[in-house]
């Protein structure tokens, strides 16, 4: 088919990644459709709103975009010269973490066990404090380095999810309602991140949310999904059409309640 | 192995080889629990050691019963086993955790004392119910060497991601890890260790032992490295203040040291209250 055609690519992007591409994708789970007949393509320096009502399937699609479920159809990533990677880096960041909060972590001791095989337990080299370091810079988090995990407020901890999430550098960010339990400013600062984030490395950015305020200050696109893709497109044109913000309604009012 | 050298230290009960042998046993045990104790207190992977402990019984009674002259051998095999049929029902059963545990280690208790006590011989297997330090032999202190040596081995490999996968097994997914590769070997070295010290310390205490300095450390320490010293320290401490102060006082050496641990414990709960 048109696979074989390499495509005409002008891509100025800073990103490795140029292209994810979801063909007819189906997720059934005894014997219960999902997810049917999805087909996407995305590209690099995007920020995707994955939107829907509950139980639609919007955190089924980034698990089988992530490999994690078994889906049928094709999930395919490809670089600036139309060359497939095997193994692309995902960064995906959960709604909700769930931990031991007595635990005696620090976020110094979370960060250098993943990115170094230096046990943390005998203390961090200066080379990956510095590599941390930068890294808690990047989400404004750099004077949480010592605190411990358990002392951190729902917007810090984020944060420095966040920046695990970017080590080592992901092809694909993933936000699963990442910011349900923030207040307004929390996600409004935590977004700002994203797209942040998004400017400097041409990160293609995927975000499951319910926030409308949220998605229409900062997403590019939209994808409506419910078991199908019921709408599909730039921001603008989706927000203007009638039959969307019908669908939306409800959630909007859901997350006043939040 | 001659250990006449330790007589040189202040402690006059050091004089009897029985007693040096007993405290370079628990030189070596301390630091076994101390080091594993900081992962099996993370309350993703604690419900493990309570159960291998209890399922020791069943491991001797199957050695005897194979006739095995010492049963160490059959011990640490379905010790291993049996961690690894228990992971694999919590992996994928519908039962709560402690419902499944509670079924494996009653099971494995009863097993055990049915097989042992066959012909009322049972009371001769006390020792692997209450443990007995004072009998350890030289070549005991060569196999928990060894021991200490493998944990600090794997400790140094696989900590990393076994501390991930402590924080959230999901996390640790996402992460690239493979979870359940770490989590079996985790749940091995913890069935290795409990077989290797059991007859040492007991199946009734083995528990107390590997989670009580640890979650002393726990209480004041902030970081991961803090975190080990601290639980290395306390292990030490009511390890040897355990030891002689069972003989001066005539009682069992494992009880004594779980006690010693027991007011250490309660002495940095104070602090973290206070804090």
């Amino acid at each position: 088919m048109s696979e074989s055609i390499p495509e005409p690519i002008a891509c100025a992007c800073k990103h490795p990644l140029h292209q994810l591409k979801v063909e007819h994708l189906s997720v059934v789970r005894d014997g219960q459709t999902i997810l049917h007949d999805i087909s996407l393509t995305l590209h690099c320096g995007e920020i995707v709103a994955l939107v829907g009502p509950n139980g639609g399937g919007k955190s089924t699609l980034l698990k089988a975009i992530v490999g994690e479920l078994p889906a049928t159809g094709g999930v395919i990533f490809k670089d600036n010269h139309g060359k497939v990677f095997i193994q692309p880096k995902v960064g995906y960041l959960m709604q909700h973490l769930e931990y031991d909060r007595q635990s005696p972590l620090s976020v110094a001791d979370l960060l250098c066990a993943n990115r170094s095989r230096w046990p943390v337990f005998l203390g961090h080299s200066p080379k990956n404090l510095k590599a941390v370091l930068e890294l808690l810079r990047q989400v404004k988090a750099e004077h949480l380095i010592d605190k411990p995990l358990g002392g951190l407020s729902g917007g810090e901890l984020q944060r420095v999810l966040l920046a695990l999430a970017l080590d080592p550098l992901p092809d694909i960010l993933l936000l699963d309602e990442p910011v349900s339990a923030l207040d307004k400013d929390g996600k409004q600062l935590f977004y700002e991140l994203v797209r942040d984030l998004r400017d400097r490395y041409d990160l293609l950015t995927l975000i499951v949310s319910h926030d409308l305020d949220i998605i229409s200050q900062f997403a590019d696109s939209v994808v409506y999904l419910n078991r199908t893709i019921q709408a599909a497109g730039p921001m603008q044109e989706i927000l203007a059409s009638g039959q969307f913000l019908d669908a939306f309604e409800p959630l909007r009012v859901e997350g006043r309640r939040i | 192995m001659d250990t006449s050298w330790l007589s040189v230290l202040p402690l006059p009960f050091l004089q009897y080889e029985f007693m040096r042998n007993a405290f370079l046993g628990i030189l070596l045990i301390a630091p076994l629990f101390g080091l594993s104790g900081t992962l099996v207190v993370s309350n993703r992977l604690s419900f493990y050691s309570d159960a291998l402990g209890h399922s020791a019984l069943a491991g001797i009674a199957i050695g005897t019963l194979i006739g095995l002259q010492d049963p160490l051998a059959a011990l640490i095999i379905f010790s291993i086993l049996f961690g690894l049929a228990i992971t694999m029902v919590k992996n994928r059963g519908r039962a709560s955790t402690d419902t499944i545990l509670g079924i494996f280690s009653a099971s494995a208790v009863a097993l055990g004392i049915a097989l042992l006590s066959r012909s009322g011989g049972f009371a001769k297997y006390n020792r692997y119910l209450v443990g007995d330090l004072l009998s350890i032999q030289p070549g005991d202190l060569i196999v928990l060497g060894v021991a200490l040596l493998g944990l600090v081995v794997f400790w140094s490999l696989a900590y990393n991601s076994l501390m991930i996968f402590s924080i959230n097994p999901a996390l640790a997914r996402s992460k690239g890890i493979r979870v359940r590769l770490v989590e079996n070997a985790f749940m091995a070295i913890i069935a290795i260790l409990v077989a290797l010290s059991i007859q040492w310390v007991g199946t009734l205490l083995i528990n107390a032992l590997l989670i009580l300095p640890a979650s002393a450390a726990r209480n004041i320490a902030r970081d991961v490295r803090q975190f080990h010293i601290l639980s290395l320290l306390f292990a030490w401490i009511s390890g040897i203040s355990g030891l002689i102060l069972s003989y001066y006082l005539d009682m069992a050496s494992g009880a004594t040291i779980v006690l010693c641990s027991a007011v250490l414990f309660a002495l940095t709960y104070a602090f973290t209250e206070k804090r």
